[in-house]
Formats: C-alpha cells, sequence, structure tokens
C-alpha cells in the first residue's frame, strides 16, 4: 500500500474548504438569486428595477458622499498625527499610537452606543439643539471616530519607511518646507494613503449600524438596503449585493489597489 | 595666499550630554579637497553635517566667506551633500533626481520695463535651461542615455554617480562628500577615487570629503584632517601626514607604524630597543618620548652591520612587499620590504636618522580627582580602591577606630577630602574578572608598542567617563569588559591645594 505522502499542498486543504464554502459557493448563489425572479426563473427585472429606480440610485449616491466625507475628514485628522508620530524620536511615541489604536479593541457597538449617548447629552443643551436632528453630521463624526485607527496605521507605517535623509537630501538641494512636502513626504506616502483610503471608503459605505444609531434611523446607506431587502425579496437584495460589488470592485481597481503588495495594509505597529 | 571659503572656529556639538565635537577649529582653502579622516565615532560625519546645515553647533561659529551661518537652514547655503546611502529619491527617475536640485532653484534677472527702470525679478529655470544642465551633468558622470531609468533599476556604481551628478547640477561652492564610496567593492572604489579627482581638477569647486579609510584619504586630497573622540589630532598634506604624524595616534592610525617608548639620550640621540639612534628631532636631554618608525624605513642588512639583530618570526607575502616581524630582544619589529627572508634566519635592521620620528608621548601618568571614603579606601574613576591615606601626612599613622592621627598627634578625619590620584601606567593591571578591580570598563582603543600594547580603558557612563591608560603585555580587544586593578602601594595621593588652604 502506498503510503500518502504528506506535502505542503496539504496545508492548503483547510483553507480551500473555507474559501469554496464561504467565498465561491455564496457569490454563485449571490449570483443566482440577482438574476432570478420569484419563479426561480433567469430574468433581468431585478437589474431593470434597481438602475429604474431613482431612491436606489440616489442611495448609492448618498452612501458614496458620506463615505467619501469620512474618509476626507479621517485623512485630514490622520496624516498630520502620522507624520509628526513617525518623524519625532520620541521615546515613549508608541504611547500615542496606542492611544489612538486603543478603540479598536471595545466593542465596536458599545462605542456607537457611547457617542449616541454623549450627542444626546449634548443636545440637552439649548444651544446644541440643532444637534438633535442633524443626524448626517451625527453618522459622520460616528464613523470618523470608528474608523480613524485605520486610517493612522497605515500611514504611519509607510511614513515610518521614508528614510530621513531624504528629507535632508532635498533641504540640501534648496528645498523648502512646501517643496520637501509635496515632492517627498506626500508621493512616498501615497501607499499609505491607498490603503488608509480603502480601509475607510469600503466599510463606511456598507457599515450600517452606525447609521441607524446616529443618524435616528433617517440616514440609509446601501448596507442597510441589502440588510432590509434580504428580510423580504432576496433577489433585489442580491442584485443590490452585486452592485455594490462593482462599485467597491471599481474604486479599489481606480485606487491601485490590485497592485503586488508594496502597500502593506499596515497594522503591524 | 588663497582664499578661506570655509572656517569653523572653536566649534563644539553635543548630542544630549555626549561631547561630539570639542572645540574644533579649522579652515578650508577655496578650491582644495580636504578630507576629514578618522575611526568611526570620532565625529567626522558629525563635522560634515554642521557644514552641510542638518546638525547646528552647540557653540562656535562656521564662517562662509566669512559670513557666520551656523544657523543657516540647509536649503540656503551654497552647498551640497553626496549622501552615504546616497538618498536618491526612489520615486524619481534619473533625470527628476537630477534636476530636483535645478527646480527648487530661483534666478534673480534684471529687466527693464517701458519706462527703462530697471527691476529684478525671481525666476524659475527654464525646462530647456534644466535639461540642458541634467545632460551635462550627465555626462560628467558618465551616464549618458540614463534618464528615463527607475533609481531601483541601477546598481551601487551607477546610483553613487547619480547622487553626484544630483549634487554637482547645482553648482555648489562646496561639495560635501560623506563616506561616499563605502558601499562600492574595492575595485569600483578605487576607480571611483580616481574619476571623483578628476571631477575636482575638472570643476574647479571645493571638496570636503568624510572618509574612515586612510588610504582613500592619502590618495585623493590635498589636505588632510585627523580626528579622532571629538579632537583634530593633525592637519597637513598627506605626505606631512604621513612622514611627519604629529603624535602616535596618528602614527598609528595612518599606515602601518612601528611605535617604542624611547628616551632622549644626547643631541638628536634617542635611545629605544635597548640601543641608541641618531635622529633628526631636538627633545630635552633625558625626556620619554614616543618613537615611530615606518616598517619600510627599516632597512636589512647583515646581522654584524645592523643597529637592531634579531630572529625572523614571521614572514607575509603582502603583494608588493613582504612584511617581515622580527624579535629583537623582547621587542617585535615589523619591517616592510620587496626581498624575503626565512623565518628563523638572524637577521639586522638599521634606521636611517630621518626614518625616526620622535614625538611627546601623549600620556605618561594617570591623573584623577578622587575622594577619601569612610573606609580610607579613595573614591575616583567610577569605582573605589584600597589606598594608603597616611602618605597625604608625612609621618602620620592610623589608629585603631580609623582615624588618621598625624606627627603632631593630631586626630583628623578625612572623610569627603578631595585628593589628587597619580597612577603610573605600569602599575595597573586588567583583568576579565568583572569583580577582580576597583573599577570597570570597556577598553576604547590598543596601539602596539613594539614590546607591550598601550590599552586605554574606558570607565562610568558617557557623561561622567574616566580613561585608565596603562601598558600591558596581553593582548585584549577593543571593547572587551575589563576590570582595573591598581596594587594599594601604587596609588599615589595628594591634597588638592584647595583643600590644604583649608587645612593651613
Amino acid at each position: 500500500m502506498k503510503i500518502p505522502r504528506f506535502s505542503r499542498k496539504t496545508l492548503c486543504i483547510p483553507y480551500a474548504v473555507f474559501l469554496l464554502f464561504f467565498v465561491i459557493v455564496p457569490m454563485c448563489v449571490i449570483l443566482f438569486y440577482a438574476f432570478t425572479d420569484r419563479q426561480m426563473h433567469f430574468s433581468f427585472s431585478n437589474f431593470l428595477r434597481f438602475f429604474s429606480d431613482p431612491t436606489k440610485l440616489s442611495t448609492i449616491v448618498y452612501s458614496i458622499v458620506i463615505a467619501l466625507i469620512t474618509t476626507v475628514v479621517c485623512l485630514l485628522i490622520a496624516y498630520p498625527v502620522a507624520l509628526i508620530l513617525a518623524r519625532s524620536k520620541l521615546k515613549k511615541k508608541f504611547v500615542i499610537l496606542m492611544l489612538f489604536v486603543l478603540p479598536m479593541w471595545i466593542n465596536f457597538v458599545l462605542r456607537v452606543n457611547a457617542i449616541r449617548e454623549f450627542f444626546n447629552l449634548l443636545s440637552q443643551a439649548e444651544a446644541l439643539a440643532w444637534l438633535e436632528s442633524a443626524n448626517i453630521f451625527k453618522t459622520i463624526v460616528g464613523m470618523v471616530y470608528d474608523f480613524l485607527p485605520f486610517m493612522v496605521l497605515p500611514l504611519y507605517t509607510t511614513m515610518l519607511k521614508i528614510d530621513d535623509s531624504l528629507y535632508e537630501a532635498s533641504a540640501d538641494l534648496g528645498g523648502n518646507v512646501f517643496t520637501t512636502f509635496f515632492r517627498i513626504t506626500l508621493p512616498l506616502s501615497m501607499p499609505g494613503i491607498m490603503s488608509g483610503v480603502t480601509m475607510v471608503f469600503l466599510p463606511s459605505m456598507t457599515n450600517y449600524v452606525v447609521s441607524d444609531m446616529l443618524g435616528n434611523a433617517k440616514v440609509t446607506i446601501i448596507g442597510k438596503f441589502i440588510y432590509e431587502y434580504f428580510g423580504s425579496d432576496w433577489h433585489m437584495g442580491s442584485m443590490v449585493a452585486l452592485v455594490l460589488l462593482i462599485v467597491v470592485f471599481a474604486s479599489t481597481l481606480l485606487s491601485g489597489g490590485f497592485k503586488s503588495e508594496e502597500n502593506v495594509r499596515g497594522t503591524n505597529i | 595666499m588663497a582664499e578661506h571659503i570655509i572656517e569653523l572656529k572653536g566649534v563644539t556639538k553635543y548630542f544630549g550630554e555626549n561631547l561630539i565635537i570639542d572645540n574644533v577649529s579649522f579652515y578650508v582653502n577655496k578650491g582644495e579637497f580636504i578630507t576629514f579622516l578618522g575611526p568611526s565615532g570620532c565625529g567626522k560625519t558629525t563635522t560634515l553635517r554642521m557644514i552641510a546645515g542638518f546638525d547646528l553647533p552647540t557653540s562656535g561659529q562656521i564662517l562662509l566667506h566669512g559670513e557666520d551661518i551656523s544657523s543657516l537652514p540647509p536649503n540656503k547655503r551654497p552647498v551640497n551633500t553626496v549622501f552615504q546611502r546616497y538618498a536618491l529619491f526612489p520615486h524619481l527617475n534619473v533625470y527628476e533626481n537630477i534636476a530636483f536640485g535645478l527646480k527648487c532653484k530661483r534666478v534673480i534677472s534684471t529687466y527693464r520695463n517701458d519706462k527703462g527702470d530697471e527691476y529684478t525679478k525671481k525666476e524659475k529655470l527654464t525646462k530647456k535651461e534644466i535639461s540642458a544642465k541634467v545632460q551635462k551633468a550627465l555626462e560628467i558622470v558618465d551616464l549618458e542615455g540614463f534618464e528615463k531609468r527607475s533609481i531601483s533599476t541601477l546598481s551601487g556604481g551607477q546610483q553613487q554617480r547619480v547622487a553626484i551628478a544630483r549634487a554637482i547640477v547645482n553648482e555648489p561652492e562646496i561639495l560635501l562628500l560623506d563616506e561616499p564610496l563605502g558601499a562600492l567593492d574595492l575595485k569600483m572604489r578605487k576607480e571611483m577615487q580616481i574619476e571623483l579627482k578628476k571631477m575636482h581638477d575638472r570643476l574647479g569647486i571645493t571638496f570636503i570629503y568624510v572618509t574612515h579609510d586612510q588610504e582613500e584619504a592619502l590618495t585623493m586630497s590635498d589636505t588632510i584632517v585627523v580626528m579622532a573622540d571629538g579632537v583634530v589630532q593633525q592637519i597637513g598634506t598627506p605626505t606631512k601626514i604621513y612622514n611627519e604624524p604629529s603624535n602616535t595616534f596618528v602614527a598609528d592610525f595612518i599606515g602601518e607604524s612601528n611605535i617604542f617608548n624611547g628616551t632622549v639620550v644626547g643631541k638628536q640621540k634617542v635611545r629605544f630597543c635597548g640601543k641608541t639612534f641618531d635622529c633628526v628631532d631636538d627633545f630635552e636631554l633625558n625626556e620619554l618620548v614616543d618613537v615611530v618608525v615606518r616598517p619600510e624605513d627599516i632597512k636589512m642588512c647583515p646581522p654584524e652591520q645592523g643597529t637592531l639583530k634579531g630572529e625572523v618570526i614571521s614572514v607575509v607575502f603582502k603583494g608588493i612587499h613582504y612584511e617581515i616581524t622580527v624579535q629583537v630582544g623582547k621587542y617585535e619589529v615589523v619591517v616592510q620590504s620587496t626581498e624575503s627572508r626565512r623565518v628563523g634566519e638572524t637577521i639586522g635592521m638599521c634606521v636611517a636618522p630621518d626614518g625616526i620620528h620622535l614625538m611627546k608621548p601623549k600620556y605618561t601618568t594617570n591623573f584623577f580627582d578622587g575622594v577619601i571614603t569612610k573606609h580610607n579606601t579613595v573614591a575616583f574613576a567610577n569605582g573605589e580602591f584600597d589606598c594608603d591615606v597616611t602618605q597625604l601626612y608625612p609621618g602620620s599613622h592610623i589608629d585603631e577606630e580609623e582615624y588618621l592621627v598625624t606627627k603632631e598627634g593630631e586626630k583628623i578625619d578625612l572623610t569627603d577630602t578631595q585628593v589628587r590620584v597619580e597612577v603610573g601606567l605600569n602599575d595597573i593591571t586588567i583583568s576579565d574578572d568583572e569583580d577582580a578591580g576597583g573599577t570597570t570598563g570597556h577598553i576604547i582603543s590598543i596601539i602596539y608598542k613594539g614590546d607591550h600594547y598601550r590599552v586605554i580603558v574606558r570607565t562610568g557612563d558617557s557623561d561622567e567617563d574616566e580613561d585608565f591608560v596603562l601598558a600591558t603585555e596581553d593582548l585584549w580587544n577593543e571593547n572587551d569588559y575589563v576590570s582595573v586593578i591598581i596594587p594599594k602601594e601604587k596609588i599615589k595621593l595628594s591634597l588638592k591645594p584647595k583643600a590644604k588652604e583649608e587645612e593651613a
């Protein structure tokens, strides 16, 4: 009897099984549901319904806009901090970095609840009563609060890799602070910006827990949509999921996320 | 007299508590090729970085054409640097790297308006001007046709050339080179040395070069500044530095040397290795001196004709010469010669008077400031040693309560008395048993002196370090962690003048 030889390929089997049942099969199911009607006949009706319904289209645009604002705000807050931290010679800088990362270790729902209560408290004050109905504002603040670490970390790790001598070389060649920033720091930290943006932009388009809890259920983003459809109409839900998939794919392609992994999705501190 | 393009006046630099540069002063002539030479950590790179503007001196002045530029930022100084690891911009190609400085540059041009009044405007260089300058720089470094290449596709030597082109394209008044050839292999390094020298001749700008490679420094420089421990040891032409080293550090660092302890025994006569030699240096009679003899200045001859006679103990072929080690009594003498000798053969050696260099020894005795402790031991150099405190007061003795009783019968409590401690070079021994001695430290320097090694042991932290200089016949390694042993009777104590006054 031939003893089956143990090879390195054998180690792939658990992942292959996982891949099959949790990635490939579900994708096929989504595809199947998206292009069938309730009688399980092949049809384009979901597709046509989706793209002829202005509310659905506007929800997509709405989600993208909210995600964009969240991403830009995150970037504006995280970039200077990451730059200062990466370039400082502070011995204790990991403590400051830790303060940014620490919230990630606290339960997500708890954090969102906390910030909701915080806003409720604030809106008791007369001057801040407008907060009561500022649903979009609160949603965005909540998202920034939740996703900021995902922006700080990749930026910080990328900037850490920029050699100090490059800044010196730029100054040596006559570059002032602005030249050095725009021609050295910014281009060289681009991989970090890209991975930070993808890690913030995508979840903020789909993570409806924040928008539900902070937006008084008035802010509907695309993730919420899918969730609701899967309560009643799996076919339409699958179609929305598919459209989201394509949007995500396109945005990743645009940001160069499929290029070979120079841009470490830096969670390693 | 040539113009001093840059001058350092009493420049001192601390990093935190660490003294890196200690009161350094020198000048550089316009158009000169000057080299800072020294072992790693001697402060040569820091000096260069202060000239470039990356580090600011703690005190002292850096003058460019007589104007103080000590606190000017790097981008306002007319100097450019070739960095140790090149520091090329990885996201830019060869052309963009070289053009970087030109794009930052603004030239002042004068115009005439309609009324005929003159006015000036700061202008960027045009694309055409930049392109022409980059082309010229690429020609100088022999990299025509590489404009579009990405930095990561270049070899070490090519990156080096781009780094040089990027600096010289700005036509700086001074080009600073920080060990630029350190990362290249030997053959490439030799080629680049010659090319750099040619470039210096052709461009006519001042080169300030930093290296730890003495051969490189001798080959390329007009002037060499030898540095050690943040202090300038000697400044001079390569020939002068090689032939007339000002101290044993320079002699030992530059080229091969035999270094002996000698005594002046007459007018231009010195005695070392048990023989008397004629020399050309004048020192006072009976003065102790360091004697430096270059291995190539020792001539071999038949045993009966030589001043020195000894047995060959090793012969090593070095390419253009043989390195022959001869045992003369208890001394070892290294000779370089194109002729070989057999191991075990007895040979004679003689040295011409101008081959013998005498210099004042840097260390003959160790001096420390110490304090007497409660137990009548002395604390100095971050340690505590047993000693004989009665020597502070002639004729005194210690009573049973450990008080010192003077000749006159007066009781003195010596605790916390400040004293001057003197210990001879030969009275100190070192051991690798950490608990054997009164203090511990790291060996920071070893110089072979024919029959013994002169070892410097540094004790304590960087901010309160104290050095022991000692002579030993055992071979140690730099950075060895050792304890310092001094016999009780060899510690000479004397009251500090101030303490004496108080007593009086």
